[in-house]
């Protein structure tokens, strides 16, 4: 029990470097660019059109507000891969920092996903734009929404320091991870139905990719004013904190060599 | 009274007790999968052994300064990285008490595209000072470092000196238990140099323990009552900064 009582006494005692970590990184984000945070609702909206654009007329998809459908995957998918990708380089890219001060290892990483995590609150803002352009109703459930980032924060974070950890030793995996990352992103269902694919890949995805559980909670809540399947929640969450186990886990481990590789 | 404020100064706040580093000096760096596998396939994961401290023991109480000598590579940066727990022994033991300010090398601790004054406040919480603190005393490390024109001039355009100077005023800008100087000092200028020495002085006088590296044999035997002196990872000679500094530099001479 000390141990732990220990280790939330340290967090505590950073909070103030993670919160400016994150600061530093929405701050250098758009400096220097002509429209600044607008590009935050801009990006993912600019986005989405064209993925509207060519999935409504190349390929068909029988959804209601496919717009809505759409952004919704598109933004919760991008949070996975901007989060978990900056992480990689967290510990690597913060090298001549480490070596010189003592600072707990993981503020960094979680300095990443943290701030990836203020931008896709930033994005939620083109979300609702495409939300009133649809005329979807605003419900009291949209308050379960947070529940549902939540998810997968603390699934980011477990993701991101497995691979912050791994990067450290094999630079490869950042390579390895970007086509991990088009994989999955193929099969996640964002712009298009699950029941577009044949029977045994819909069993599959619905089974093991956490990424489907999440964006379907959402858009269980926002396209169909839902209460979001409870079986999937309890799912969700579990792989959520499992992955955040077995991430800390390896970090924890392997943080005290850090310093020989970097 | 007295006693009690005595035994305060006998305490021991920094115990390395038979303390080695090792580093992984393999001739080739493997940090990519397929050499790694090559490797362990055909047996030659071997780890060509570095020690870059071999069993050092060294001791400081409260209230000492200490110079740490010896030539390029002979363990005096790892020696301090050891004690900030940035390294972890790899033999031996390490125990600290009180708190440390790590002086940060040359602006390391900086990220060039903020500004000078972001850059207070995230070295500040690097140091783990929280914001409100860092606010208060925030005129006071400017005043100190003497930058007031260029606070919002990104920390990339400074020059080495310039950023030594803002590391150095925010690394004492807080009464640290343990405060460690690392060479930092060589690249300011002689006015600001003597200003460093100075507030060195004054910390040292307020119960502050010092621990100062340095090429500049003179300014160890200003600033230090004692010396550790290194060589080749081990501790050569230790005692009374004069004494060791002299031996010292004799030997250089040969």
């Amino acid at each position: 029990m000390g141990i732990w009582k220990q280790r939330l006494t340290t967090f505590w005692n950073y909070r103030d470097l993670l919160a400016e970590l994150v600061s530093r990184d929405i701050k250098l984000k758009y400096r220097r660019s002509f429209l600044g945070y607008v590009w935050s609702i801009l990006n993912p909206l600019m986005t989405m059109v064209v993925m509207y654009l060519v999935f409504s007329n190349m390929f068909r998809f029988d959804i209601v507000n496919y717009p809505v459908y759409l952004i919704i995957g598109q933004t919760l998918y991008g949070f996975l891969t901007e989060s978990t990708t900056q992480a990689i380089f967290s510990i690597t890219g913060n090298a001549a920092l480490l070596k010189k001060t003592y600072v707990p290892k993981y503020v960094f990483t979680a300095a990443k996903v943290t701030s990836s995590l203020v931008n896709m609150v930033f994005s939620l803002g083109a979300m609702a734009l495409v939300l009133i352009f649809c005329r979807i109703r605003f419900t009291a459930l949209f308050f379960l929404l947070p529940f549902v980032l939540l998810q997968i924060y603390v699934f980011c974070l477990g993701m991101g320091m497995f691979l912050a950890q791994a990067a450290v030793f094999f630079r490869d995996v950042q390579y390895i991870y970007n086509v991990i990352t088009t994989a999955w992103m193929y099969l996640t269902p964002i712009f298009y139905p699950l029941s577009a694919l044949p029977e045994y890949l819909q069993k599959w995805i619905a089974t093991y990719n956490p990424m489907y559980c999440y964006i379907t909670q959402f858009r269980q809540i926002v396209l169909y004013e839902q209460f979001p399947d409870p079986q999937s929640v309890i799912k969700g969450s579990l792989i959520a904190l499992a992955v955040f186990g077995i991430g800390a886990g390896c970090f924890a481990k392997t943080q005290d060599k850090f310093i020989l590789y970097i | 009274m007295k006693k009690k404020a005595l035994k305060r100064q006998r305490e021991v706040v920094i115990q390395v007790s038979d303390a080695t580093v090792r580093f992984n000096m393999a001739s080739e760096r493997i940090d990519n999968l397929k050499e790694y596998f090559v490797k362990l396939m055909k047996r030659q994961l071997m780890f060509q052994e570095f020690l870059a401290l071999q069993n050092v023991n060294f001791t400081v109480r409260r209230g000492e300064s200490w110079g740490i000598i010896g030539t390029n590579g002979s363990g005096k940066s790892t020696l301090l990285k050891l004690i900030c727990g940035i390294l972890k022994p790899y033999r031996g033991e390490v125990k600290i008490s009180g708190s440390i300010a790590p002086l940060i090398e040359l602006g390391a601790g900086f990220d060039g595209d903020l500004t000078a004054k972001e850059n207070i406040f995230l070295n500040g919480a690097v140091l783990g000072y929280n914001r409100q603190y860092m606010q208060e005393h925030f005129d006071e490390i400017v005043d100190f470092a003497e930058l007031h024109d260029f606070l919002d001039m990104p920390i990339k355009n400074y020059s080495s000196g310039m950023a030594a100077r803002l590391g150095f005023s925010i690394a004492t800008v807080v009464r640290p238990d343990i405060l460690i100087v690392d060479e930092v000092l060589a690249v300011g200028d002689y006015s600001f140099q003597q200003k460093c020495e100075r507030r060195m002085r004054e910390m040292r006088e307020a119960g502050t323990t010092l621990l100062y590296v340095s090429h500049s044999i003179e300014s160890v035997q200003g600033i230090c009552t004692n010396a550790l002196w290194l060589h080749k990872g081990a501790v050569w000679q230790a005692g009374r900064a004069d004494a060791v500094c002299s031996a010292y530099m004799a030997s250089l001479q040969d």
